[in-house]
């Protein structure tokens, strides 16, 4: 099915395509120089100068919040009224990226101008300019706009529908919406309530483990917000690409259900040595982590399996002949190699995630390189080649291009998978020898001349700036080809077509069909994991803090003092 | 659900399963513990180590932009210490690492280094948030130097935030 795109609809997803890619592109770039500044290469960013973590608060920004979001609420834009047959409203659709490119903006300019230099988790007593909190504000707003949008097309499409199975890639999207929504409801108040006031002047001091709590509430369903459009790519798409079939079209419903029950009563995990909260809720956060890996395991199952149908017609026989018999470097196919890629890497993202969500055994790895070497195997991972794979696919589609250089194409994915897991296996491997995240190693700790020169971390820093080079390497190879698209003669007329897999199994299981049951489960997991957290902060914090510019160990003076 | 599906479902289940009772027999069989909650202790703003009983040390770390106080500490070897640290600005992060056993690693053959992790011996991992107080209990049975390393972003002077244990 091809759904012809009209100019405004072409217009939309253009911008809400390219512009996040210009972010990410400078992302990507502060990336490589943060390898080189840790490891002592490099003493100034050539644009940014000495600071190296204004550069890492636009790193994180830039790609993990304003890049993911805005793909997140384009893929929507394109594939949910292309699966549900139905025009997507533009009124509000605009009002959505108009919020979104403004509040983006203002973050940007606030980073540049050097007001924000607090990296992307914001943590008070640290103070950035309001513009920043408030341009975070409109951008989520902006992708909450985007979801109401396009909750109608769901309801007429069910009334005219009725008997129908809702299409899964559009439980997906919507399941990533609702964790959206929620999670960002408590990073909207504390933005709101805590810093905003805090940081005009209006208040003089914020509760630091409230507001502490209240991100981490935000900052670990953002994580699943990232990884499930990249879920329903693996569920709706992949196999398909692959020439096969779903194994199982329940499977993908019951997985996204589960993310929106388990997604959340699990924040504590990131403060599992935060002081103020009870060892025992930690516990209980700890228990829902392992429930929230049961969604993954599931669907590297589901995936296998489709993916072994695929080469059982292609011919494979026997246990393991199909893992070979895949499109892995097809330039036909060329979108796999980037699901693939990131499957894979998703695999040491996985395991290294579990053993972070391991309570005590987190006291090894809390805060070190670690982490980092971790989430990169997420987020820079399945999410980012998902993410970049499908932009070249629907920039092709929304401009009527044809994709070029696909032997570039291909290569980025696999070029990207050799860096990243060079660079996470030494981020992790020098994290568990101490070397902290977060911090300009090359200043002291990897310096020579430094009284706190550390000899054991260098191997692992210079280790990570390899993995960095080939990185850019492979975003450079990446742009190329989008560029290339994008520029090139158009080919034919502007029209969506997804490669949509049918359901090898595809019984219908009426637990599965609506979201509220899931919805109110979710909401009553949140009360009986975070309750007692926010209790327990309440009660054992005895001061609020003043805010702080990370340039003086004074506190900012209030206006008129 | 299919044969398949089922037994891969119910696998899953059991392994996570294991995983968590692994978790709690090394939390409370071993006595491996996170931070928690406290409440009965008296806020304080002044660095102070003393000695409670024979062996038994009681430590008030303070966490500020861009020291900890007392930035040196030195105890004798089997020592035990019980640390409260709290932070008087922003929040600090506080881990101590046996630089000993760092430096045996490097000491090891490159194949050797970059095949076998080897555990450094760091069991305290805190966070210093101002407002709150934090504990944890270490034991010093080695003399080494132990050496501890602000581990969260705290502004410009963050990585130059540092503090030594020696252990004699």
């Amino acid at each position: 099915m091809r759904m012809v795109l009209e100019r405004g609809e072409r217009r939309l997803l253009l911008i809400e395509l390219v512009y996040p890619l210009l972010l990410l592109a400078m992302g990507v770039y502060g990336g490589l120089m943060q390898t080189l500044m840790r490891a002592g290469i490099v003493q100034r960013d050539p644009f940014l100068g000495p600071n190296y973590y204004q550069g890492l608060t636009l790193h994180g920004v830039f790609n993990a919040i304003v890049f993911t979001t805005f793909f997140a609420v384009a893929f929507g834009n394109a594939l949910v009224p292309y699966a549900l047959g139905k025009r997507l409203p533009m009124r509000w659709a605009w009002v959505s990226a108009l919020l979104m490119v403004v509040g983006s903006l203002m973050a940007a300019i606030t980073i540049f101008a050097g007001g924000a230099s607090v990296l992307y988790t914001f943590y008070p007593p640290l103070k950035a300019h309001p513009a920043f909190y408030l341009g975070l504000v409109l951008l989520v707003v902006g992708s909450w706009v985007a979801f109401f949008n396009w909750i109608p097309l769901y309801r007429h499409w069910r009334r005219e529908n009725p008997a129908s199975k809702t299409p899964l890639a559009v439980v997906g999207i919507f399941a990533t919406f609702i964790v959206w929504l929620i999670a960002t409801a408590a990073v909207a108040v504390e933005i709101l309530f805590l810093l905003l006031p805090w940081s005009l002047g209006w208040t003089q001091e914020v509760n630091v483990m409230l507001a502490r709590t209240l991100f981490w509430f935000f900052g670990h369903p953002l994580v699943y917000f990232w990884l499930l459009p990249a879920y329903v790519m693996y569920y709706t798409m992949l196999p398909r690409l692959a020439g096969g079939k779903l194994y199982s079209d329940a499977a993908g419903r019951l997985v996204f259900m589960l993310f929106i029950i388990f997604s959340i009563p699990v924040g504590t995990h990131h403060q599992y040595m935060d002081p103020a909260i009870g060892s025992n809720w930690k516990l209980l956060h700890a228990f829902f982590t392992f429930a929230v890996a049961l969604p993954s395991l599931i669907t590297a199952f589901t995936v296998a399996a489709s993916l072994e149908y695929a080469g059982r017609l292609r011919g494979a026989r026997g246990l393991f002949d199909w893992l070979w018999k895949q499109p892995y470097f097809s330039r036909e196919q060329w979108l796999f190699s980037y699901l693939m890629a990131g499957l894979i890497i998703f695999i040491f993202g996985g395991i290294s995630g579990i053993i972070n969500a391991s309570y005590s055994m987190n006291v090894a790895v809390h805060n070190t390189s670690w982490i980092p070497g971790h989430f990169h195997m997420t987020v820079a991972g399945p999410v980012l080649l998902a993410f970049l794979g499908m932009s070249l696919y629907l920039i092709a589609q929304v401009a009527g291009k044809e994709v070029r250089f696909r032997g570039l194409a291909v290569a980025a994915p696999w070029t990207w998978l050799v860096g990243l897991l060079l660079f996470s296996f030494a981020m992790s491997r020098g994290g568990l020898l101490g070397m902290p995240r977060r911090t300009n190693l090359g200043v002291t700790y990897l310096n020579p001349s430094s009284p706190f020169f550390r000899e054991e971390w260098v191997l692992w820093a210079d280790l990570a700036v390899v993995g960095g080079v080939i990185m850019t390497l492979a975003i450079v190879l990446y742009l190329l080809t989008f560029l290339g698209t994008l520029l090139s003669r158009q080919a034919t007329e502007p029209a969506l077509a997804f490669p949509l897999a049918e359901a090898y199994h595809d019984e219908p299981v009426r637990a599965l069909a609506n979201f509220r049951p899931w919805i109110v489960a979710a909401l009553i997991l949140i009360a009986i994991a975070y309750t007692p957290v926010i209790w327990d902060v309440l009660r054992s914090t005895y001061e609020n803090a003043p805010p702080y510019l990370p340039s003086s160990p004074l506190p900012v003076q209030p206006a008129g003092q | 659900m299919d044969r398949a599906e089922r037994s891969t479902f119910v696998f899953s289940v059991g392994l996570l399963g294991v995983f968590f009772i692994a978790v709690v027999y090394a939390s409370m069989g071993r006595g491996i513990e996170v931070p928690t909650c406290i409440v009965d202790r008296e806020p304080f703003a002044r660095d102070t180590l003393f000695e409670r009983q024979p062996g038994l040390y009681e430590l008030h770390m303070i966490a500020r932009m861009w020291e900890f106080r007392p930035g040196e500490i030195r105890i004798p070897a089997g020592s035990e210490v019980d640390i409260y640290l709290t932070s008087l600005d922003v929040i600090h992060g506080f881990m101590i690492e046996n630089e000993t056993e760092s430096k045996a690693h490097m000491a090891r053959p490159l194949g050797v280094a970059l095949a076998v992790p080897r555990y450094t011996g760091h069991n305290v991992n805190l966070m210093a948030v101002p407002g709150a107080i934090t504990y944890a209990r270490a034991r010093f049975e080695q003399p080494g130097t132990y050496k501890i390393v602000c581990h969260e972003y705290c502004g410009d002077n963050h990585h130059f935030m540092n503090a030594t244990i020696i252990v004699e």
